[in-house]
């Protein structure tokens, strides 16, 4: 009880701190993953990608997040031929 | 007899220069009248006009992405409406507001924040959280009409124009006028980053960063008095204040274009703590010296540059007393992470009074912090060259200086520092917002080459320059007299606040609500934007300040609009109230 205090008054300043730009940082980071799947997946949509050897093997962990991706970009149905997500 | 004595005494005493009302009684007075606003008025208005239900799920629940709909604790909600709404407005209004005396000022500082303030930046929170946290300017296009939300989305580039051209003139005369100001400024910058990096990249915790990084801002302050730094008498034919502009601008471009994380997170952050710190230095101060207040209750000796009272004191203080530019932060950010529904009474409305508070210790500073009346006469003299926050920080510098024991050099460039990193802040975040919009024009028009960053950021740079730079009287130092742009600034604040208490008022009645208390606020603050517009086109035409002359027709022709749209958008919405009356 005696330390609670001190904490809670950290975490309100923590909270005053982080609150104003969270939504900036996400939205920063997320355009930053959205470059990310571009080069993991641009040999599929034939862009030519030189790090194609590094990036292959991320493809399936990240095909989860693909639909929400190709949606972001505009894509209204998925680009890749063998995989149809929607 | 013996009455006619006593009130020429009082006139002579109060009206005409000697004074002798002590400080406090103004700043109890004041903060009293205010908090009561809160505790009854709001009160009122929460109950039987908004109507506010513990229950209602906000969007900050029935949207949680955790991004932007968040709900937030209300004190911490508070904390950040307040420092994002609070800034220098608040200070120049005030200290360019007192030339017609203190009185005046006051009243409407006081009548302003407890009747239009409270009740927009309240209102405006309450109607987004009721409409999915939607902006303000949305709104207006579902309630008004499409018209009126083009309307409102020119209001506000002109506004962000304006609010950056008139902060960057103000920061570069504070430099001129206060050269031990300039290290601790832009050290300030520097203590950002590295607040910025150890919270985001290396992860450390809040408390040590804050504690040490507030230290070491006020210990610069002492190396700023031993290091002045004034820029040069001319470089390629500009004056220091023009320089200063320059680098301004460079530097809110450069800050803009910056990782959030960076720069902008943690310098709104020690903006915050300088806030709480500033005014509770101020108000202590003035509770510990008792200062006399010196300058008239009504100035009847105003300098014929000065504008007529009416209604230029209603544009000259927006913050303060009602500010449009709030309820973009209320429609904008606050309403996503409201929590329930009854924290907007507290978060908004009580947003309003800290904002008036400090409005008031403006007034006590410039009204009270001068030696004499003579003196105070002397500084407020001419109108066009006036140097509101050199004025404040004058004030403010002898009462804390004398209720603190402070140095005066110091408490002076404490508070110019303090003046000036309000403004600075609000200009990093109003060229980043500006950039936002002539981006978004980009996608809607079709027009590329806007979607650059750096493009977008050029032109709304140039943009702001050309205004603070236009805003110079011919024969004039190119840079200077940048102030004129002041009420036109106030002016557009205000016609933004009364497009947001026209929506409130729309929506109300669209309730079957009572509306008075949005729409005579509305139309009083709408008047008087009007009114002022059309006294600063002569004003402009006369001076040869072109740039403003256009900006000024642009706004009148904006008020114009909106009157027409709110007569009609009220009256479709009371026909549409009866029709069911009618028809039984």
């Amino acid at each position: 009880m005696s330390t609670s205090r001190p904490n809670t008054f950290r975490a309100l300043l923590k909270e005053f701190y982080e609150a104003p730009y969270r939504g900036a940082i996400a939205r920063a980071k997320r355009d930053e993953d959205d470059l990310f799947m571009l080069f993991v997946y641009a040999e599929l949509l034939g862009i030519p990608n030189p790090a194609t050897y590094y990036t292959l093997e991320l493809q399936p962990i990240l095909l989860e997040r693909f639909h929400e991706w190709h949606t972001r970009m505009g894509l209204e149905h998925s680009p890749l031929d063998h995989f149809r997500c929607c | 007899m013996r009455q006619q004595a006593f009130r020429g005494i009082l006139r002579l005493e109060i009206f005409e220069g000697e004074h002798t009302m002590n400080a406090v009684v103004l700043a109890i007075t004041g903060l009293v009248a205010i908090f009561a606003g809160y505790r009854f008025y709001s009160k009122f208005i929460a109950e039987q006009i908004y109507q506010l239900d513990p229950d209602f799920e906000t969007p900050s629940h029935s949207m949680r992405d955790d991004i932007d709909y968040v709900p937030t604790n209300k004190f911490v909600l508070w904390g950040h409406h307040f420092t994002a709404v609070a800034g220098a407005a608040p200070i120049i209004g005030p200290g360019i507001a007192v030339i017609w005396g203190w009185l005046p000022a006051f009243i409407w500082v006081i009548v302003g924040t407890i009747f239009f303030a409270g009740v927009h930046d309240f209102g405006a929170i309450w109607a987004s959280v009721r409409n999915k946290a939607q902006s303000v300017g949305y709104l207006t296009g579902e309630v008004v009409s499409h018209r009126a939300r083009t309307l409102f989305m020119i209001v506000v580039f002109f506004l962000l124009l304006m609010v950056n051209a008139v902060f960057a003139v103000s920061i570069a005369a504070a430099h001129v006028e206060t050269p031990s100001s300039v290290i601790p400024v832009w050290s300030a910058v520097f203590v950002a980053m590295v607040i910025g990096v150890l919270l985001y990249k290396v992860r450390v915790g809040i408390m040590w960063p804050t504690i040490i990084g507030t230290v070491i801002l006020y210990a610069v302050i002492g190396l700023g008095e031993v290091f002045p730094i004034e820029l040069p008498a001319m470089i390629f034919g500009l004056p220091p204040q023009a320089q200063w502009i320059l680098l301004l601008f460079f530097y809110a471009a450069v800050a803009s274009m910056l990782p959030v994380w960076l720069l902008l997170q943690p310098r709104d952050y020690i903006n915050g703590i300088q806030l709480f710190v500033g005014l509770g230095l101020l108000y202590g101060a003035v509770l510990i010296s008792s200062p006399t207040i010196v300058a008239p209750a009504i100035n009847s000796n105003v300098p014929a540059s000065a504008p007529p009272i009416f209604p230029l004191l209603f544009v000259t203080i927006a913050c303060g007393a009602i500010s449009g530019f709030h309820g973009l932060v209320s429609s904008g950010t606050t309403s996503k992470q409201l929590d329930k529904e009854p924290d907007a009474r507290q978060v908004g409305y009580l947003g309003s009074v800290g904002e008036g508070a400090l409005a008031l210790i403006a007034i006590i500073a410039v009204s009270a912090g001068f030696a004499s009346f003579g003196e105070w006469e002397a500084a407020y003299s001419d109108y066009d060259n006036f140097n509101a926050i050199a004025a404040f920080v004058q004030g403010g510098a002898t009462i804390a200086s004398n209720g603190l024991g402070l140095s005066f050099t110091f408490a002076a460039t404490l508070l110019t520092v303090m003046a000036i990193l309000f403004a600075g802040t609000t200009m990093d975040a109003g060229v980043r917002l500006q950039r936002y919009i002539i981006q978004e024009w980009g996608t809607i028009y079709d027009i590329p080459i806007l979607n650059n960053s750096y493009v977008a950021t050029g032109l709304a740079v140039s943009a702001c320059l050309l205004l603070a730079f236009g805003a110079t009287p011919p024969g004039a130092p190119l840079g200077t007299g940048g102030m004129a742009i002041w009420p036109l600034f106030g002016t557009t604040n205000q016609l933004l606040a009364g497009l947001t208490l026209l929506v409130i008022s729309t929506i109300l009645v669209k309730l079957g609500r009572p509306s008075r208390y949005t729409l005579t606020p509305m139309i009083f603050v709408t008047t008087m934007a009007l009114a002022s517009a059309l006294i600063g086109l002569r004003n402009y035409f006369n001076n040869g300040q072109y740039v403003l002359l256009a900006i000024d027709i642009a706004i009148i022709i904006c008020a114009i609009f909106v009157m027409l749209e709110a007569s009609s958008a009220l009256m479709r919405e009371r026909r549409a109230a009866q029709t069911p009356a009618i028809g039984k």
